[in-house]
């Protein structure tokens, strides 16, 4: 009895916060509620019919899976690396640190204004740079050709930092007796000492820094979409979020939004549990 | 025949001096042991031996090769770690195999699918196998060849280092504390297995340890070193029982030796509080006078002390007493048949052999007595 009062608090959060808006969101995935209507209808799987012909969608999803694709693993092989020579280096560590780490505790808004000006086709300072040496700069973020790498650039430049310190804290915590044992038993070369002692034992902390990044990257790329192109140019930037959002508060179309919420759901769940059944066992070394 | 040769080797950190010219030699077949307390420097030498550390000065060889500035990995010497060091993500079979595959794998044959068909590779990685087999015999090691670090005991973690390092037969051995994390019943077997392996294989070993006792049983030379030098490197008995220097005596032997001041007058006759001894020294003033507690008699001449306590071992109990006259602390190893003959009112007399008494200078140095008589010192 005690029990449950003590953990009462935790389990009313819970409950209120995300057990029953996540069972809401579920039940409105399956009818036709538009915000602010009088009534709904039980249609059962017709939104999915609908979301998978919307070449909207169908899209938006396609997007997504770039998106993801990229900044996940540039901005952890980047976050690595810098890590590692920030690790390696004597001066100004704590000065690289922060330059890097600035991007994470600003605010995406205010960087995107920036960003915004230095893609700027005419006046920003990239194609500027790209004119004195003869090369016509491309639309960054107005040519569907760009847009969605363009994007994929700020968010791995916004990641970086973030995965940066979780490797640099992983680093810290191998013991330097691994590398001296290893220099002993003959890895002179810095990239032996890597493949027998960083990486390995970096393992934990990579997975984690894996899932974060994804969730990370799933998540904040609506900030950007927003602010910087609503989708456009010709829905060449729509990511799933962002056609959620739109479709929930612009066209106020609920039960749809909620069967892409759904959707949203699924993948990250199988994602997550993907990444922890498979690679938990072979990070953790008992 | 020298195996390891150390030349006034200096290291600094920052403005600490940790080494001050440190010179060892050590033979082939040698066990020598470095033991001093904790940050005397002992496991700084060791590094610099290693090459995981650079001396500021002096120079390393090792089998007769300078390799003062080579790197460990040119050095063809093997290293057991205090912590083992062994890597977490590998199986003890892969642990072992470690040292071999750098050795005989290059950077493309170690990849884990693309190496196996690169050519040269297969007949390598067999030969590697028997190899570590066979060191993970020797050491008891063939039924866990499978498990990971983390499913190991301590024991078993510090036989895995072993295997590790006797597998690739090394120029030399050097271990850093390798028994500190073992309770102390795995320890003396522990022991005994270092030292069986060090004559099974013959290669020259660099032991480092605080523990005396260690020292003492394993070493076939014992560098004592304090403040970044050696002050004496001899057997086990010379180091017992001839030091070099007061530091010496009273770091090694448990309990410590008795000390209590002395002093020689313009003849040489050594005195203690004004009594004088059978003792003659070639040193005239101030000096301090050491005896270990198991020289130490109950007599009826001699020091007179009050007793302060007895400690019960067993085999022996350690009588704690004063000096009346100097107030020094003495500890006196008795039998237990004369603990019903110590007097009711604690008043009792310690006697030594003047031979038994070791005498050193006002600076610590050993001063030698010239008349070193069978007889007792106070009479």
């Amino acid at each position: 009895m005690a029990a449950w009062l003590l953990s009462l608090p935790a389990t009313l959060a819970f409950v209120l916060m995300l057990l029953l808006p996540t069972l809401a969101a579920i039940v409105f995935a399956f009818t036709d509620y538009e915000l602010g209507a009088a009534s709904l209808h039980w249609i059962g799987l017709d939104n999915f019919a609908e979301l998978f012909a919307d070449r909207r969608f169908v899209q938006s999803v396609r997007n997504t899976v770039v998106y993801v694709g990229l900044v996940t693993p540039a901005s952890i092989f980047g976050g690595l690396g810098l890590a590692l020579l920030i690790e390696a280096g004597t001066r100004a560590r704590v000065f690289f640190r922060a330059v890097f780490f600035l991007p994470v505790v600003s605010l995406v808004v205010a960087m995107a204004s920036a960003w915004q000006y230095l893609l700027h086709p005419t006046i920003g300072p990239l194609n500027a740079m790209l004119r004195l040496i003869g090369v016509t700069g491309p639309e960054w973020l107005s040519s569907s050709a760009t847009v969605l790498l363009s994007l994929s650039a700020i968010g791995i430049w916004e990641n970086l930092g973030f995965n940066m310190v979780l490797f640099l804290a992983g680093l810290t915590a191998i013991p330097r007796e691994l590398y001296a044992a290893a220099e002993v038993d003959g890895a002179d070369a810095a990239l032996d000492r890597f493949r027998l002692v960083t990486w390995p034992l970096l393992g934990p902390t990579t997975l984690f820094v894996l899932t974060i990044t994804m969730i990370r990257a799933l998540t904040r790329s609506f900030d950007l979409v927003a602010v910087l192109t609503q989708g456009g140019p010709n829905k060449a930037s729509e990511v799933l979020l962002f056609t959620l959002y739109q479709e929930c508060f612009t066209f106020f179309r609920l039960g749809y939004a909620a069967a892409i919420a759904l959707v949203f759901l699924v993948i990250v769940v199988t994602l997550m549990t993907l990444q922890t059944r498979f690679l938990d066992k072979r990070v953790h070394y008992g | 025949m020298i195996t390891l040769r150390l030349n006034t080797i200096e290291k600094r950190f920052g403005t600490t001096n940790v080494l001050r010219g440190v010179s060892l030699d050590v033979a082939h077949g040698e066990f020598v042991v470095l033991v001093g307390p904790s940050g005397c420097g002992k496991s700084t030498l060791l590094r610099i031996i290693a090459g995981i550390d650079q001396p500021e000065s002096g120079t390393v060889q090792i089998g007769g090769r300078d390799v003062t500035h080579a790197r460990p990995a040119q050095r063809d010497v093997a290293m057991v770690f205090q912590s083992y060091a062994l890597y977490p993500h590998l199986t003890v079979a892969e642990n072992i195999a470690v040292p071999l595959a750098m050795q005989r794998l290059n950077g493309w044959q170690r990849l884990p699918v693309l190496g196996g068909v690169l050519p040269g590779t297969k007949q390598t990685r067999a030969r590697t196998a028997q190899d570590v087999r066979l060191a993970a015999d020797s050491l008891g090691l063939l039924g866990l060849l499978d498990r990971k670090p983390g499913q190991l005991s301590g024991g078993q973690r510090q036989r895995v280092a072993l295997a590790r390092a006797i597998v690739r037969h090394p120029t030399a051995f050097l271990m850093d504390e390798p028994l500190s994390n073992l309770d102390a019943s795995l320890r003396a077997q522990a022991r005994r297995e270092i030292v069986e392996i060090h004559r099974r294989t013959g290669a020259a070993t660099v032991y480092v340890t605080h523990d005396q006792s260690e020292a003492l049983t394993m070493a076939d030379r014992v560098a004592v070193m304090q403040s970044g030098e050696i002050l004496q490197c001899a057997p086990p008995e010379t180091i017992y029982n001839d030091p070099v220097d007061l530091r010496v005596a009273t770091f090694i032997g448990s309990p410590c030796i008795n000390t209590m001041p002395a002093e020689a007058d313009g003849q040489g006759m050594v005195r203690v509080a004004g009594l004088a001894t059978g003792l003659n020294s070639t040193a005239r003033g101030a000096l301090t006078l050491a005896v270990r507690p198991e020289k130490l008699m109950l007599g009826s001449t001699g020091l007179p002390a009050i007793v302060e306590g007895v400690e019960f071992l067993g085999e022996s109990l350690l009588l704690h007493a004063r000096h009346t006259h100097t107030g020094a602390a003495l500890v006196a190893r008795i039998t237990p048949e004369q603990r019903p003959g110590l007097p009711s009112d604690g008043h009792v007399h310690l006697d030594f052999r003047a031979a038994d008494a070791l005498l050193f200078d006002a600076a610590g140095h050993r001063v030698r007595a010239l008349t070193p008589a069978e007889a007792p010192a106070f009479v």
